[in-house]
Parts: C-alpha cells; sequence; structure tokens
C-alpha cells in the first residue's frame, strides 16, 4: 500500500504534486468502493438468493427459479425493482433521521470489512486492534435500527427499535467476552495476527485449543446470530409479532438496505468466527506462486466462512422465535456467566496447563469435534432417506 | 387523558410521567388470522389489556338466510366457516332434515362424516401450522400446508371445489364418493399418519416452542365452561366434552375414536401448548374415523327425495355439530314458507374471542399472537 501511494505520488506518477497523506486516502476511498461493490454488495445479494433457495428447499417449495440459471439473478431483479420504487416517508415521520437510518445500518455492516481478513494479503488495512473495531463499528448498527424505530412514527417500529435495543446491547457483551480467550491465547487484537497464530491443520485451530475455547466459540456464534437479528433471535422484526417491526414504514431502497445489511453480517458473523476460531485463510504451503497462493487463501476463507453463513440459514429454518424475556435471559444467565468462566479458564489453562500437553489435547479435541459431526451427517442423512419421497407417494396429483 | 376514545391511565413517579401505550393491533396485522382487530393497552411489551374488537367481516348470512330459501342458503354455510366448511353444510342440512323431518340415506350419512372429517384435518393443519408460524418457525407451516393440499384435491375429487364445497343437500350429500376415491383416502392416511409423529418431532417438542407455550394464558375448566369455550379450545382445558361423543348425531355413534384432552404435559392443563396438542391428536383421531368409515360404507343412494320446494312445516328447530372450532349451534324458525323466518348461527370462534381479554393481561405482546392462534380464531366464522 505504502510503496503503491508513493509510486503514485512520485515525479512523473498519476498523482504528482499531491500531498501523500491525501493521496493515500484517496488510494484507500478506492480501494474501499472496488470491495464494497465487487464483493460486498453481490456477497450480500447473492446470499438472499443462496438463503431463499436453501430455505425453499428445506421447505420442500422451489423458491425463486425463474431469473437467470436456478434463478441465480434474482437479487440483482429484486435490488432494481426496489431502486425504481417510490422512496415513501411517511407524512408523521421525522423526516432527516428518517432518511439516514438505514445508511448508518449499512454503514456499520460495511465498515467491518475494513479489518476483516480474506487473505494473508487480502485485507484492506490491518489494524493493530482490528477485533475491537469490528465489534465497535457493528455499534453503528442499533444506532440505525433505533432511529429507524423512533423515526418511524410507528408504534410497531418503536417497539421493534427499543428490542433490537435491548437485544444487541445485551449479546455485545457475550460476544465482547467469547473474543478474549483468543487474545488472550494470542496476546494480540489484530486479525492477520490472530489468524497467523493459528495453523492449516484443524488442531491447530483455536477452536480445539482447550475446551474452553470450544465453549467460546459456540457462544459466540450464538451471541453474533442474537447481534445479527437472525431466528431464533429476530424479535426486532418479528413479523408475526411487529408486523416488520423497525422497517414496518420503510419501502424501496431504503428498506433493502436494511435486508442488504441483514444478509450481509451473516457474512461477517461468519468471517468472524472463522477468523476466531477455524484459523482463517490459513492453507497448507503448496505453491510458492503469491496470485494463485492469494487465491487459495482467500477461497478457503470464503468457504469456511459462508459455511457458517449456511448454518445460520438452517438454523433460520428450523427454529422458532425467543420471548423478548427468554433472549434477555439467555442472555444473561447463560452466556455471559459461560462467557465469563471461559475467559477464565483460559487463562489458568495457560498458565497450569504445561505446554507440552496443549498440543495432544487439541488433537484429542479435534477427533472429538469429528466424530460429533460425522454423528451429526450420520442422523441427517438417516432423516434425508426418511423423508424422502417414494415413488408411490405420488398417488394423488400427478402434476407435483 | 383519553386518546380516540380510550382512556389512557398517565402515572407519574419521583417527577417522570409515564403512560401506557394503546396499540392497534389489526385489522391488518400479520398474524390476527383475517380482519380482526385488538386494542391493545402495553406497559412496554407487556400488556394491560387487549380488547378484541370484532365485525370487519360480518356479511350478514343470518338475514341472507332469509331471502334465499333452504336449498339456496347451503352455498351460503360453506361462507361461515371457509377453513373448515363441510361441518357447516351439514349443520344447514340437519337443521332443515329436523325441521322436515327428513330421514338422510346412511350412505349419505356416512359420505357426510368422510367429507367433515377431511375436513376436520385441513382444518387443524392450518390451526398447527399457522401457529408454528406465529411463534416464528416457518417450515412447519409450508410442510402442514403440502398435506392439506393432497386433501383439498381429495375434496376437489369429491365435489369440485377446495374451499367452499357446496357439498351436502337437505336430505344427504349432492354426489357419491367418485370411483377410487376410497383407495386414495386410504393411501393419504397411510401416508399422513406417520406425518403426525413427524410434526411433533419437528416442532411440537422442541424446546423453544414448548417455552413459549407453557403456562402461558392459562384457562382452568371452570373458567372455560364460563366463557362457553367450545371443541380442542374447552378440551385443551381438561373438560372431556365432545358433541360427536356426548350427543351422538348422524354415524358416530357407530364409530369408535377416542376425545383427547389437555393434559398439562408440559406445564399447566389448559394451557397454549395442551390446546395446541390437542388438536394434532383430533388429527389422529380423524384418520381413525376416516378408516372405519371407509371400512363401513354401506350400499345404497345418498341423497333423499326432497322436494325442490322445500317447504318444513311451521316449528322451529335446533342442532349441534362439532365442527373443528367446536360446538357450533344451528337454530331455524320456520313459518312454513319457502324461506327460513330466523336463522341463528351459533360458532365457536365467536365466544373463543372473549376470553383473549381475561387470558392476556400480563402477558407479553409476542404471547398475544400465540394465545389468538391457540384459540384458532377465524374471523369469519366470529362475525358471519
Amino acid at each position: 500500500m505504502r510503496e503503491l501511494v508513493l509510486s503514485l505520488t512520485a515525479v512523473g506518477g498519476l498523482l504528482a504534486g499531491v500531498p501523500y497523506e491525501l493521496a493515500a486516502a484517496l488510494v484507500m476511498l478506492l480501494f474501499g468502493a472496488l470491495v464494497v461493490f465487487v464483493f460486498v454488495l453481490p456477497v450480500a445479494g447473492i446470499t438472499s438468493w443462496v438463503e431463499r433457495r436453501v430455505w425453499a428447499r428445506i421447505q420442500s417449495r422451489v423458491g425463486p427459479n425463474r431469473v437467470g440459471p436456478q434463478g441465480f439473478l434474482q437479487w440483482l431483479a429484486d435490488g432494481l425493482k426496489n431502486l425504481l420504487k417510490e422512496d415513501l416517508i411517511p407524512a408523521a415521520a421525522d423526516r432527516p433521521l428518517f432518511a439516514l437510518a438505514p445508511y448508518l445500518v449499512v454503514a456499520g455492516f460495511i465498515a467491518t470489512f475494513v479489518a476483516i481478513p480474506f487473505g494473508s494479503r487480502l485485507i484492506i488495512a490491518d489494524l493493530d486492534i482490528g477485533i475491537l473495531y469490528i465489534t465497535a463499528v457493528t455499534g453503528l448498527v442499533v444506532v440505525g435500527v433505533l432511529m429507524a424505530g423512533w423515526a418511524s412514527n410507528n408504534k410497531w417500529s418503536l417497539l421493534g427499535g427499543i428490542r433490537s435495543a435491548a437485544q444487541i446491547v445485551s449479546y455485545e457483551i457475550p460476544a465482547g467476552l467469547s473474543v478474549f480467550p483468543v487474545v488472550l491465547l494470542t496476546g494480540t487484537l489484530s486479525t492477520q495476527g490472530i489468524i497467523q497464530a493459528q495453523g492449516w491443520q484443524p488442531w491447530r485451530w483455536f477452536l480445539f485449543a482447550n475446551p474452553f475455547t470450544f465453549a467460546a466459540f459456540f457462544v459466540f456464534f450464538v451471541a453474533a446470530l442474537a447481534e445479527g437479528n437472525r431466528t431464533p433471535f429476530d424479535l426486532p422484526e418479528a413479523e408475526s409479532e411487529l408486523v416488520a417491526g423497525f422497517c414496518t414504514e420503510y419501502s424501496g431502497m431504503r428498506y433493502l438496505l436494511f435486508f442488504l445489511a441483514e444478509w450481509g453480517n451473516l457474512y461477517v458473523i461468519g468471517a468472524l468466527v472463522t477468523t476466531l476460531f477455524l484459523g482463517g485463510w490459513r492453507v497448507p504451503h503448496v505453491t510458492d506462486h503469491v496470485v494463485a497462493r492469494t487465491l487459495l487463501e482467500f477461497g478457503v476463507f470464503f468457504l469456511k466462512a459462508y459455511f457458517f453463513v449456511f448454518i445460520a440459514m438452517w438454523v433460520r429454518a428450523t427454529l422458532p422465535r425467543v420471548r423478548v424475556d427468554q433472549l434477555t435471559a439467555l442472555c444473561w444467565k447463560y452466556l455471559v456467566p459461560i462467557a465469563l468462566v471461559n475467559l477464565v479458564g483460559t487463562a489458568l489453562w495457560m498458565t497450569l496447563v504445561p505446554a507440552a500437553a496443549h498440543r495432544p489435547v487439541a488433537i484429542a479435541m479435534t477427533l472429538a469435534g469429528a466424530g460429533i459431526v460425522v454423528l451429526f451427517l450420520a442422523r441427517v442423512r438417516h432423516h434425508l432417506r426418511h423423508a424422502r419421497l417414494q415413488p408411490s407417494d405420488y398417488y394423488l396429483s400427478p402434476i407435483i | 387523558m383519553s386518546l380516540a376514545g380510550f382512556t389512557v391511565d398517565v402515572v407519574r413517579e419521583k417527577g417522570f410521567a409515564t403512560e401506557e401505550m394503546t396499540l392497534n393491533m389489526g385489522p391488518q396485522h400479520p398474524s390476527t388470522h383475517g380482519v380482526l382487530r385488538f386494542v391493545v393497552k402495553a406497559d412496554g411489551e407487556v400488556m394491560r389489556e387487549a380488547i378484541p374488537d370484532v365485525g370487519y367481516l360480518h356479511r350478514s348470512i343470518e338475514k341472507i338466510a332469509e331471502k334465499v330459501g333452504y336449498h339456496g342458503f347451503m352455498p351460503y354455510t360453506d361462507r361461515v366457516d371457509y377453513v373448515a366448511a363441510m361441518p357447516c353444510n351439514q349443520g344447514w342440512a340437519m337443521v332443515c332434515e329436523k325441521l322436515a323431518g327428513i330421514a338422510v340415506p346412511r350412505r349419505g350419512e356416512y359420505c357426510r362424516v368422510i367429507a367433515v372429517e377431511l375436513c376436520r384435518i385441513v382444518s387443524h393443519l392450518l390451526a398447527v401450522g399457522s401457529m408454528t408460524m406465529d411463534i416464528g418457525a416457518y417450515t412447519p407451516f409450508t410442510h402442514a400446508l403440502r398435506e392439506r393440499e393432497y386433501i383439498n384435491d381429495l375434496l376437489e375429487e369429491l365435489c369440485g371445489a377446495r374451499l367452499t364445497f357446496n357439498y351436502m343437500r337437505i336430505g344427504g350429500v349432492a354426489w357419491d364418493l367418485p370411483p377410487g376415491f376410497a383407495e386414495k383416502v386410504l393411501a393419504f392416511l397411510d401416508r399422513f399418519e406417520p406425518l403426525i409423529d413427524e410434526y411433533n418431532a419437528l416442532i411440537s417438542y422442541n424446546k423453544i416452542y414448548v417455552e413459549r407455550l407453557a403456562h402461558v394464558a392459562v384457562i382452568s375448566a371452570a373458567d372455560a365452561i364460563d366463557y362457553n369455550l367450545t371443541g380442542p379450545n374447552l378440551r385443551g382445558s381438561g373438560v372431556k366434552f365432545d358433541v360427536r361423543k356426548d350427543l351422538p348425531y348422524s354415524v358416530y355413534a357407530e364409530l369408535d375414536f377416542e376425545v383427547p384432552v389437555g393434559t398439562g404435559e408440559a406445564g399447566t392443563v389448559g394451557d397454549c401448548f395442551d390446546r395446541y396438542m390437542v388438536r394434532i391428536r383430533e388429527m389422529r383421531e380423524s384418520c381413525r374415523i376416516l378408516r372405519q368409515c371407509l371400512a363401513q360404507l354401506p350400499p345404497g343412494p345418498v341423497l333423499a327425495k326432497v322436494p325442490r320446494k322445500f317447504k318444513p312445516p311451521p316449528g322451529d328447530a335446533s342442532v349441534r355439530v362439532e365442527s373443528a372450532r367446536g360446538d357450533m349451534g344451528w337454530y331455524c324458525v320456520s313459518d312454513g314458507s319457502e324461506y327460513p323466518y330466523r336463522v341463528k348461527i351459533r360458532t365457536g370462534s365467536f365466544t373463543a374471542t372473549a376470553i383473549i381479554d381475561k387470558v392476556s393481561r400480563g402477558l407479553m405482546i409476542a404471547d398475544l399472537v400465540a394465545v389468538i392462534a391457540s384459540l384458532d380464531l377465524v374471523a369469519p366464522e366470529i362475525d358471519r
């Protein structure tokens, strides 16, 4: 980055004569815009299509399959449709706040991409406080949601906004506390530093580092789902209770922006889990070619992160919604104490357990984890076979 | 202070004034199951009052009966409760037959019971599915509707319509079962009965689902009787009363089936979960009834001879049928002419609406949705 800016501002460069700081800002802005338009928006959009297809499959429906092959371009069609729609602002709404709220929500999620490491070289800015920064900027989302709820001048919106604020503020604590064991293990807050402290082998992932990080992983994932307003914690926009929650009065592009943030946030959750617990972009050393290696790293990171996106979709299609009091009870009575135990436990583990024991424990835990996954998949396979329609089941409508 | 006709209590405490929020839930709210409106007074998320406001779907069906005559009223009865239209058909046919003293052929009665029990499964599937949807689980709803489609296909084959059937006639049913119908129903039942277990595995015993419904909106047996709850809502409170069993009509006396009641297996007897489970179990009992009906189906005509100009002698009659939403009463006064003098329909949803305010005080807004769903309110049946 530094060399690039220096070469640009050098005599004869594209930005010759421009002060270094300004040129650096411009280049960063350009890179940011590139990342947002080439990666973030399509990922959020495509996630919406994937979610609808996965959902449809689980619910024995077809889902969107008309626009493009298998409906792949549905997200573009929806985006275009919403862009062209009238942007309604209710007469009684607080106009400036109402108009601003969706942008804050989107800013909160897009800003996280600054510190997400897609590869050893693919990161916009490797901040020293990367994880802290991500936790901080996601806080913007709650401001936007509260603003939307308040400015709409609608009681359902207000209830949705308040629920969302209570929820996100509560769940930031277990999510934050679950990050700390990893920070303890590595001694850095930088996202790249955390990944470099892990290896590509599963037993060198922090997920299996010790029993406490293993628990922290689940606490973090649950808390992140709650922060991302995902089922079973989708109370702020609970359709059957609050109509559409904080976005009841929104329409057109502004409405879409909330959902863009939601689907984008899904990916951010997956990326964070991958970074913290699953070894991030670490790949075995197969090639010295820089571009091939970067692509490989990116692919591994993307797939790991997207796996969690899929899990979140699966959870959403499976579970009902919890109630407000149950939501906060889950957070304060279970997740926060567990997260605290994890933090203290990791600290004690690091000091009391001899270093020679770390590797065998990690391998044992990896094997146990693999066993659980295999058992789970066997069960899923059994149920899928059991549920598959037999030809004799098509006894009525031959059209179906 | 008052706001649009509703008084608002302002509470002052240490210089801060707080007031209850009056929420208008409906008539276009997604989970009020049609056009039903609630005026909710809420302290944050906790409800202090939830007053139902009915009448948005009033079509004066009872008055229409006075103008269209006995035969002509049959299609209108489908609209009384469009989720389960067959029991309404049956109620009207039965009250007319009672007025005129017409005996229905036995095969006709069996056809009626088959149609009504299929309809009961349809209605309970929708109730169970929409309840899970209201609690926030979307998948069971589509699975329930998938099976409902199969029954709709069967009913379409039976009478040409999928929702508003107009299948029954005074004196029997319009058409006999089509060829191969019994085999198709049996094939459906073979597939459907294991699926009830699948619903239980999918959602009924899901931890979050049970937590949302157990101990919520408990209706004691005494309250259920006092508020005149009927059908699964009454049985959910542990009262073993079913018109089909206790005041048998049609051929129900010859059939062997159980009346499931709420047992409080997840929480208290009479909570939302009990009402839900009663519906799940009634679907199984309906399957049992259907199997028996198909096995015992006697030969013969399905429709008695009834004059086109149907003029019952002056007098009045009332019948009770067990619809999917419980004890449905049909009362008809005849003055000897071609048109009924007065018709009165008593429906289960209407009385169930009355208890909502009582049970929902102190619950959360999210629970109101569960209460409405567990009482299985159908807006057209409330207003008629």
